[in-house]
C-alpha cells in the first residue's frame, strides 16, 4: 500500500522582549541561575502577572506578517499542572481566543510553491528549567527563563513529508527573524519545535492517529525524526497493528522515537480564563502602528532580487533567507551596482563557504559588505583575475587589508599588457613542439593546455582573455 | 485612649499629647494582656516601636499624613517585608515574605506603624474563624463565640480595641460579615478600587481589601490610604480616588434607599428583620426614602460563589507545592511524594476541600456545567444590582442571616457555614462595595449589623449613609464589657 504522510508543526518562538511577559525580570539568556527573576516569576504568593507591551506589539507583527487575522480581544487562560519548573502551578496562554488568528505561509518545495495554513498563534510564558545532572539524584531549578514571552504558532496538518515540514520551519524561522522578534537561536531554545504526525493510505480522506514527537530542536533533528516516526508508524499498521495517540521523544543519538506519555496519561490542564488579567484589547492606531513598521518581508524581498538584481529563483532564494545575508548583498551591492549577479555568486561561493568552514556568523564575518564590493569591483575592472581574487578574499578573511592594499603588497596585479605577455607566450610554444603539432591537427583542446602553461608561468596574473586571444593568433586560428 | 477616634488619634499626636512610641506601646501591652482572644497570629513588638519611632520624626516635620503615627492591625494575608506572612496556614508558617503588599506600602508611606498580622480563616476560607492553622479567635462580645471570617482577628481586634483599627480582605463577606458579628464597621470597596499586589490570593476576581474600623469616619480615612490604581495589579482600575472624608456629613434628603424583597422575607430570623427595619426608620427620619426592589436570582449567588471562587482559589493555591518556600514534607520518596504529602500536610480541611471542589469544577467534562454556567449566573447577578440601582441609590438589608454563633456550631456543617454570606456573596459576584454597620443588638446582647451596598467605585455615598447614621445613634459606639 501507498502511504501519505500527514504533518503539523507547534513552533514556540522565544520573543526578543527585554523584559518577561508578566514581569519587569530581564530576559538575558545565560546569566548564573535564579538571577533573572523577581517576586512574579519565582511565584512569591500575592504576585500578579502584568502584561507586557511589547510582547503585544511582537505577536501582531508576526501575525500581520502571515496575513492572519489578528484577535483585537484575546484572552488570557491558566493551563494548570504542576512541575517545579513551573513555578505558579499553571502556565498562562491563551486557549480560546488567540492574539493571532488564522494566516498562512508559501514555502518553496523542490521549486514549487505550497501555501501552509497557520491555524493559530498564541502567546505565552515559558517555564523556567529543570537541571537533571550535576545533582547527584536531586534537580536543580533555574527560573532564568520562566515567563519569558513565547507565541506558539501552529500549522494546520499541511505538510506531507519531512522535507516539506522542514522547509515549512525554515520560512518561518527566517520570518521571525526578519521580523526581529526572535534571535532565532535554536541552541539555546528560542526557536523550538513539536510534530504532529501521521500517515493513512493515499487517497483517504480521514487524518490516521497522530503522534506528538518532541525534542527536535534543529532543523536536522527534525528531518530525522520524521522520518524514522513514520517509518514506525508505517512498519505497524502494516503488520496490522494499530497506532496509539500519544507523546514520543526523539533521541538523536539513537536516531528514534520512544514514548514519553499516552493520551490516558495525559494531564487535564483545566484551562480557564486567568482572573489577574483582563481581557487583551488592542486598539486600531496600536495595530496600524506596526504594519506601518513592518519590514520588507523574505518572499517580497525574494521577488525583488530577482526583477531588480536579475539574480536567479534559487540565488534570489538563499540571498533573501536570511536578513541579515540579504542586507550584506545589498551594501555590496551599493559599492558596485553594476555587477549585481558576481556579488550574488561570491556572497552565495566563497563567503558562504568561509561563513560555514569557520563556523561565523554574517554578522561576525571579518569580509564586511564594503570589503567584497571593493573585491569584486578589481574584478571587474581587469585589476585581478576571479582565481586571484579567491586568493585575495582570503587574505581579507584573515584581516591582512583591503583588497587594493593585498593586491599591491602581494604584487597581484593582473598582466593585461600584450608586450609584457607576448615574450611568454612565445617561450611557451617554443618549448611545446608536440603539443603545437597536436593542435593543429585537430585536437584544438589543447589551447586550454597552452593557457595554463602561461598563467603558471606568470602565477596567474596574465589577462586570460588576452592570453586567449594571443595564443590564438600565433596557433595561426 | 483606645476608644479615640483616628482623627482624635491623629490630634493627639501632633498636640503632643502622646507620641506614636507610646501609643504603639499601648496598643502593644493591650494585646499582651487579651492574649485570649488570639486576633493576632505575629506580634513584633521590636519591629513595631521602630515603625513608631520613624513615625514621630515624620509627625515633627511637615509630611505628616492623618495616618502618621497611628498602629494598625493588618490581617496576616497581607504580605509585610520581614515580618511573617502565614495566611493562618501551616502551609506558609515560616513564610517572611522579601516585600511589602501595595496595601501595606501605601499604608507605611503614610507613616502608619504595623502593630501586628490578625488572625483569620485559612487562606480567607471560611466564616467563623475556625479554620485557622492558630487556633481560633474569640468573640470579644462572646468568648464562646465566633467572631465570624474570614477577617475574624481583624474584627476582634477592633472590636477589643486591641487596635485603633484593621484591614481585612473580602471574597464573599469576609469583611462584612465579622464586622457584623463584632459590632465594628467594615468595607468592601468596588473590585479595583484597592490594589491585589501582595494580597495572598484566594479568588482572584472576587478578593478585596478594606478598612475594618470603629466607625464610617475611620473607614474613610483608611480606606482613602488604601485606594488607587496600581500597575502592578491588572485588576486595579485606574480612576480617580474622591476625597471620601469630604462627603461624610453630606444630607440623606432625598436619599433612595432600596429594599430587596428577597433579603425581607420569611427565612431571615424575625430579630433580626425587625432591628434591620429600625435601622431603615432611622435614614427615614434623617431624609431618605425606601423603595421595594428586586434582585431575583440572588437565590443562586451561593452556588455561583462555591464553584467560581473554589474554582479560581484550585490554581490560585497551586504555587504551594513545597519547592521553593513555605512548608515541605520531611520525607518523600518522589517529585509526587513530596507534592502529595506537602500539599496534604500543609493545607487544613477545608482549604483541601475548596481545592478538590474546584478542581472538579473545572475539569474536562465538567468545566461547561459548572464554571461556564456559574460565570453566566454572575453575569445575572450582576445585571439584577444595575436594575435595581435604576431605582435607588444604595440599597440596604442584613449583613448576615444571624449574629455569632457558638464555637462548632457549624463547623461540621459546611453548606449551613457558607449560608452565614447569603446577603453579603453576590456583592462581590457583582463588584460592588458594600459596608455592615452595627445596628443593634440581638437578645444575646450581640451585634447585629446593617449591610449597605452601593453603586460600582461609589464607596463616598456609602460612607455619608453609614456616617449619618452613626451620627444619629450609638449602635458603634457599644463596647463588650471587659474592653
Amino acid at each position: 500500500m501507498e502511504w501519505e504522510t500527514v504533518i503539523g508543526l507547534e513552533i514556540h518562538t522565544q520573543l526578543r522582549t527585554k523584559s518577561k511577559i508578566f514581569s519587569g525580570a530581564s530576559t538575558t539568556y545565560g546569566a548564573e541561575p535564579n538571577t533573572q527573576v523577581c517576586a512574579v516569576d519565582i511565584a512569591l504568593p500575592g504576585a500578579l502577572p502584568v502584561m507586557n507591551r511589547d510582547a503585544a506589539r511582537m505577536a501582531v507583527k508576526f501575525g500581520l506578517a502571515i496575513g492572519a487575522k489578528i484577535n483585537q480581544t484575546s484572552i488570557f487562560d491558566r493551563k494548570n499542572y504542576f512541575y517545579p519548573d513551573l513555578p505558579k502551578g499553571y502556565q498562562i496562554s491563551q486557549l480560546h481566543l488567540p492574539i493571532v488568528g488564522k494566516g498562512s505561509i508559501t514555502i518553496d518545495i523542490d521549486g514549487k510553491k505550497k501555501v501552509i495554513g497557520i491555524t493559530r498563534a498564541h502567546l505565552e510564558e515559558d517555564a523556567g528549567k529543570s537541571l537533571h545532572e550535576d545533582y547527584h539524584g536531586m534537580t536543580g531549578i533555574d527560573l532564568n527563563r520562566a515567563g519569558t514571552p513565547l507565541i506558539e504558532i501552529v500549522s494546520e496538518p499541511d505538510m506531507r513529508s519531512a522535507a516539506e515540514a522542514v522547509a515549512y520551519l525554515k520560512s518561518i524561522h527566517s520570518l521571525v527573524r526578519y521580523l526581529d522578534i526572535c534571535d532565532g537561536n535554536m541552541q539555546e531554545g528560542s526557536f523550538r519545535c513539536d510534530a504532529n504526525v501521521s500517515v493513512r493510505p493515499r487517497g483517504q480522506q480521514e487524518f490516521g492517529t497522530r503522534t506528538e514527537l518532541k525534542n527536535i530542536n534543529s532543523f536536522r533533528f527534525v528531518e530525522k525524526a520524521i522520518d524514522i516516526e513514520v517509518e514506525r508508524q508505517i512498519d505497524i499498521l502494516e503488520s496490522g497493528g494499530r497506532v496509539v495517540q500519544e507523546t514520543r521523544l526523539y533521541d538523536s543519538d539513537k536516531n528514534q522515537t520512544r514514548s514519553m506519555r499516552s493520551k490516558e496519561e495525559a494531564n487535564d490542564y483545566r484551562y480557564f480564563p486567568d482572573p489577574d488579567l483582563p481581557q487583551m484589547v488592542l486598539e486600531d492606531s496600536f495595530i496600524e502602528s506596526i504594519r506601518a513598521e513592518l519590514p520588507e518581508l523574505p518572499d517580497a524581498r525574494c521577488q525583488r532580487f530577482i526583477t531588480e538584481y536579475g539574480l536567479s529563483d534559487y540565488d534570489a532564494g538563499t540571498l533573501t533567507a536570511n536578513r541579515e545575508l540579504a542586507d550584506f548583498y545589498e551594501q555590496a551591492v551599493a559599492a558596485l551596482p553594476a555587477q549585481p549577479k558576481l556579488i550574488a555568486n561570491w556572497v552565495n561561493g566563497e563567503l558562504a563557504a568561509h561563513l560555514n568552514r569557520d563556523n561565523t556568523s554574517i554578522a561576525d564575518s571579518p569580509v564586511t559588505a564594503t570589503m567584497l564590493g571593493e573585491l569584486v569591483a578589481r574584478i571587474d575592472d581587469n585589476t585581478i583575475s576571479g582565481k586571484i581574487a579567491k586568493e585575495v578574499f582570503e587574505a581579507i578573511w584573515n584581516g591582512e587589508g583591503t583588497a587594493d592594499e593585498i593586491i599591491e603588497k602581494r604584487g597581484l596585479k593582473q598582466i593585461s599588457d600584450d608586450s609584457a605577455i607576448e615574450p611568454i607566450v612565445d617561450e611557451i610554444l617554443a618549448s611545446n613542439p608536440t603539443q603545437i603539432e597536436q593542435y593543429k591537427g585537430g585536437n584544438t583542446k589543447l589551447l586550454g593546455f597552452f593557457v595554463g602553461q602561461v598563467m603558471k608561468a606568470t602565477q596567474g596574473k596574465a589577462n586570460p582573455k588576452q592570453v586567449n586571444e594571443l595564443l590564438r593568433r600565433k596557433l595561426g586560428d | 485612649m483606645h476608644n479615640k477616634s483616628l482623627r482624635e488619634l491623629a490630634l493627639g499626636l501632633r498636640n503632643n499629647d502622646f507620641s506614636s512610641v507610646e501609643l504603639t506601646q499601648y496598643f502593644l501591652d493591650r494585646i499582651a494582656a487579651h492574649k485570649d482572644i488570639n486576633a493576632f497570629i505575629t506580634v513584633n513588638k521590636d519591629v513595631s516601636l521602630q515603625q513608631a519611632a520613624e513615625a514621630d520624626n515624620m509627625l515633627s516635620s511637615d509630611n505628616s499624613h492623618p495616618l502618621t503615627g497611628i498602629p494598625l492591625a493588618q490581617k496576616d494575608i497581607f504580605c509585610t517585608d520581614g515580618m511573617r506572612t502565614s495566611c493562618g496556614s501551616k502551609m506558609l508558617d515560616n513564610f517572611i515574605a522579601p516585600y511589602d503588599a501595595t496595601v501595606i506600602h501605601k499604608l507605611r508611606q503614610a507613616g502608619s506603624v504595623t502593630l501586628g498580622k490578625t488572625n483569620m480563616d485559612e487562606f480567607a476560607m471560611g466564616s467563623s474563624n475556625e479554620t485557622s492553622y492558630y487556633g481560633r479567635v474569640l468573640n470579644p462580645w462572646d468568648k464562646n463565640r465566633v467572631p465570624g471570617g474570614s477577617s475574624g482577628g481583624s474584627a476582634a481586634a477592633v472590636a477589643a480595641r486591641l487596635a485603633p483599627a484593621a484591614t481585612g480582605t473580602d471574597t464573599g463577606g469576609s469583611i462584612r460579615q465579622p464586622a457584623s458579628f463584632c459590632g465594628v464597621t467594615g468595607l468592601k470597596p468596588s473590585y479595583g478600587r484597592v490594589s491585589r499586589y501582595g494580597m495572598i490570593a484566594f479568588a482572584s476576581s472576587l478578593d478585596q481589601g478594606g478598612p475594618m474600623t470603629q466607625s464610617a469616619e475611620d473607614a474613610a480615612i483608611l480606606l482613602q490610604a488604601m485606594s488607587g490604581f496600581d500597575e502592578r495589579d491588572s485588576t486595579s482600575v485606574d480612576i480617580a480616588v474622591p476625597d471620601f472624608s469630604s462627603k461624610l456629613e453630606q444630607d440623606l434628603k432625598g436619599l433612595k434607599i432600596g429594599m430587596p424583597v428577597e433579603f425581607f422575607n420569611e427565612d431571615l430570623d424575625a430579630e433580626i428583620a425587625s432591628i434591620v427595619m429600625d435601622a431603615l426608620h432611622e435614614y427615614e427620619k434623617l431624609g431618605a426614602e425606601l423603595v421595594e426592589i428586586s434582585l431575583p436570582n440572588s437565590h443562586l449567588s451561593v452556588p455561583c460563589y462555591y464553584v467560581l471562587a473554589p474554582a479560581e482559589a484550585s490554581s490560585n493555591l497551586s504555587r504551594f507545592d513545597g519547592a521553593r518556600y513555605g512548608y515541605r514534607t520531611a520525607e518523600y520518596d518522589d517529585l509526587l511524594d513530596m507534592y502529595n504529602k506537602t500539599r496534604a500536610e500543609g493545607f487544613g480541611q477545608e482549604v483541601k476541600r475548596r481545592i478538590m471542589i474546584g478542581t472538579y469544577a473545572l475539569s474536562a467534562g465538567y468545566y461547561d456545567a459548572y464554571y461556564l454556567k456559574a460565570q453566566k449566573i454572575r453575569r445575572l447577578i450582576s445585571q439584577d444590582f444595575s436594575r435595581a440601582f435604576e431605582k435607588c441609590d444604595v440599597i440596604a438589608g442584613p449583613t448576615a442571616p444571624g449574629t455569632a454563633f457558638r464555637f462548632g456550631e457549624k463547623s461540621d456543617d459546611p453548606v449551613a457555614m457558607y449560608l452565614n454570606d447569603i446577603y453579603t456573596i453576590s456583592v462581590n459576584l457583582a463588584g460592588l462595595p458594600g459596608m455592615s454597620l452595627p445596628a443593634g443588638m440581638d437578645s444575646h446582647k450581640l451585634p447585629v449589623g446593617l449591610q449597605l451596598i452601593g453603586q460600582y467605585f461609589d464607596e463616598s455615598r456609602l460612607l455619608n449613609a453609614a456616617h449619618r447614621y452613626q451620627l444619629a445613634t450609638d449602635w458603634h459606639k457599644r463596647r463588650p464589657d471587659g474592653f
